[in-house]
């Protein structure tokens, strides 16, 4: 039977998607693989360090150290891995800075483009599933040495619960229960976390475990940045919870910093 | 073989708007009032899933009358037109004007070249800053025609009468309630029912939220402001 007219409007299952949208429009501004020049090996380019991501009674916590490095040198001191998805997610950015962010953005991007064109929010699994793809696209960039690998958490609508997802380098998507970190500090990040977590946690233990964390990464991973007091830079801690995403005040983050440190008789 | 009938192209148009007109007639109306938070869009419409008001963008909102099927092709066209240019330059970059502009060769486009024009009028609507920067409201016809308005617009069915009314009893500064109870009183202008929150959807343009201006009312707080039946 030949092909009605008409059919194309139910084929064309990508209307929603931002990133099908400008796969279309203007292809030239997805992120991906570039021609490399051959044998170019891997750029040296900034990467991100450390980002976590803990569960705790409310929803979620997500942290992250705020320090790039290039190789052996500090590329930037301020950098933000902590990306606002939308108001019940956020991003942690962890491997090359600069398509990390690039990602980060068109996520943004095609979480509110969805929003607006259904006119309703995507689950979280949805979400989930979405950025383990973008991640996919960015495989060929991987093996050229442009690793991304982000941390994605989130407040589940429907299950009434934070849950949190981790990434490999295909796209590999994997549900993690309780906490996770990852980055150059994330095994340190973790360590810390497997001693400390306790299921169930008040706001203030989880952002309490989660600096120690951090902290802990800072200690011994070169490329995670500790806190500078001196030049008042402070990790950023992000809470994801049912009334949406906030900011965890640099008050508090440097007096549990402070805290933290004096335990340890370092400060 | 028959000849074709000859039409002129006057008598065309003429036949064409006139169809279009009176597609748009039937429909209920909408309005925009300037208040002094943002811009308030009412629309008389019974359906609470089928939206005729919409955001396209951080500061700027769509609204449509007509056929739903057409003015929603144009709602998701405007989307995609302003989160491409939001992606490509800055979120600050996409402007009411521009997709005013689109909406308006869009349906000049269709009304000269297709066998049937669109039956659809709409409305582009961006809230000013805080520091004095003005609303746009943008006003395009189904031949294309754009106008830009000021204080107040209303588009559907009876929408001469609305715009009467409202200009008669439109005054700067009004607060959101007062600028909802002369919304709904001006689309309960040419009827003798009372509208309740149950008929009308409702949403604002409000400069004091952060980034995303746009903002449903939702009919439980509806219910609060609507005018007493008289």
């Amino acid at each position: 039977m030949a092909r009605e007219r008409w059919q194309h409007v139910f084929a064309d299952y990508a209307t929603s998607s931002f990133s099908d949208l400008l796969r279309q429009a203007a292809p030239h501004l997805l992120p991906g693989p570039r021609e490399a020049a051959p044998d170019a090996g891997a750029p040296v380019v900034p990467h991100g360090t450390t980002v976590l991501a803990v569960r705790y009674r409310d929803g979620v916590i997500m942290a992250g150290d705020r320090q790039a490095s290039e190789g052996y040198q500090v590329a930037h001191r301020r950098i933000e891995k902590i990306h606002k998805a939308d108001d019940l997610s956020a991003v942690g950015i962890a491997g090359a800075a600069g398509p990390a962010m690039e990602m980060a953005r068109l996520f943004q991007t095609e979480l509110e483009h969805y929003e607006k064109v259904e006119g309703e929010n995507l689950t979280l699994e949805g979400k989930a599933n979405r950025l383990g793809q973008m991640i996919r696209l960015n495989l060929p960039m991987a093996f050229q040495g442009l690793v991304v690998v982000p941390i994605f958490a989130g407040f589940d609508e429907r299950a009434e619960v934070g849950r949190l997802f981790k990434y490999d380098v295909t796209g590999g998507r994997y549900e993690e229960t309780d906490y996770f970190a990852q980055g150059s500090g994330g095994k340190d990040a973790r360590d810390s976390l497997k001693k400390r977590y306790r299921r169930d946690m008040t706001r203030e233990d989880a952002v309490r475990v989660a600096i120690e964390a951090l902290l802990d990464a800072a200690d011994d991973d070169l490329g995670t940045g500790g806190p500078d007091l001196l030049r008042g830079i402070l990790p950023s801690v992000k809470t994801i919870t049912r009334s949406g995403f906030a900011d965890v005040p640099d008050e508090e983050i440097r007096r549990h910093c402070e805290a933290v440190l004096g335990e340890r008789g370092a400060a | 073989m028959p000849l074709p009938y000859y039409v002129s192209p006057e008598q065309m148009m003429k036949d064409k708007a006139e169809y279009a007109r009176k597609g748009i007639a039937r429909g209920k109306a909408i309005v925009a009032i300037e208040y002094g938070d943002g811009v308030l869009l009412v629309a008389e419409n019974p359906s609470t899933l089928l939206h005729k008001i919409s955001e396209i963008y951080d500061r700027i909102a769509f609204a449509g009358v007509g056929k739903y099927n057409e003015f929603e092709n144009l709602r998701v066209a405007g989307v995609r037109h302003a989160d491409v240019k939001g992606y490509s330059y800055s979120r600050g970059d996409v402007s009411a004007k521009a997709l005013a502009n689109a909406y308006s060769q869009a349906l000049g486009n269709i009304f000269t070249e297709g066998i049937k024009p669109f039956e659809v009028e709409v409305l582009v609507v961006e809230v000013g800053d805080a520091d004095g920067r003005r609303n746009e409201i943008y006003h395009i016809l189904y031949d294309g025609t754009i106008e830009d308005e000021r204080q107040y617009a209303a588009m559907g069915g009876h929408a001469d009468e609305i715009r009467r009314y409202l200009k008669d009893n439109y005054r700067d500064g009004l607060d959101l309630a007062a600028a909802l109870n002369l919304g709904v009183r001006a689309l309960m202008v040419t009827q003798n029912k009372a509208l309740t929150e149950r008929d009308l959807e409702v949403a604002v343009l409000d400069r004091t939220k952060e980034r995303r201006k746009f903002r449903r009312i939702p009919p439980e707080v509806l219910h609060q402001h609507l005018p007493e039946p008289r």
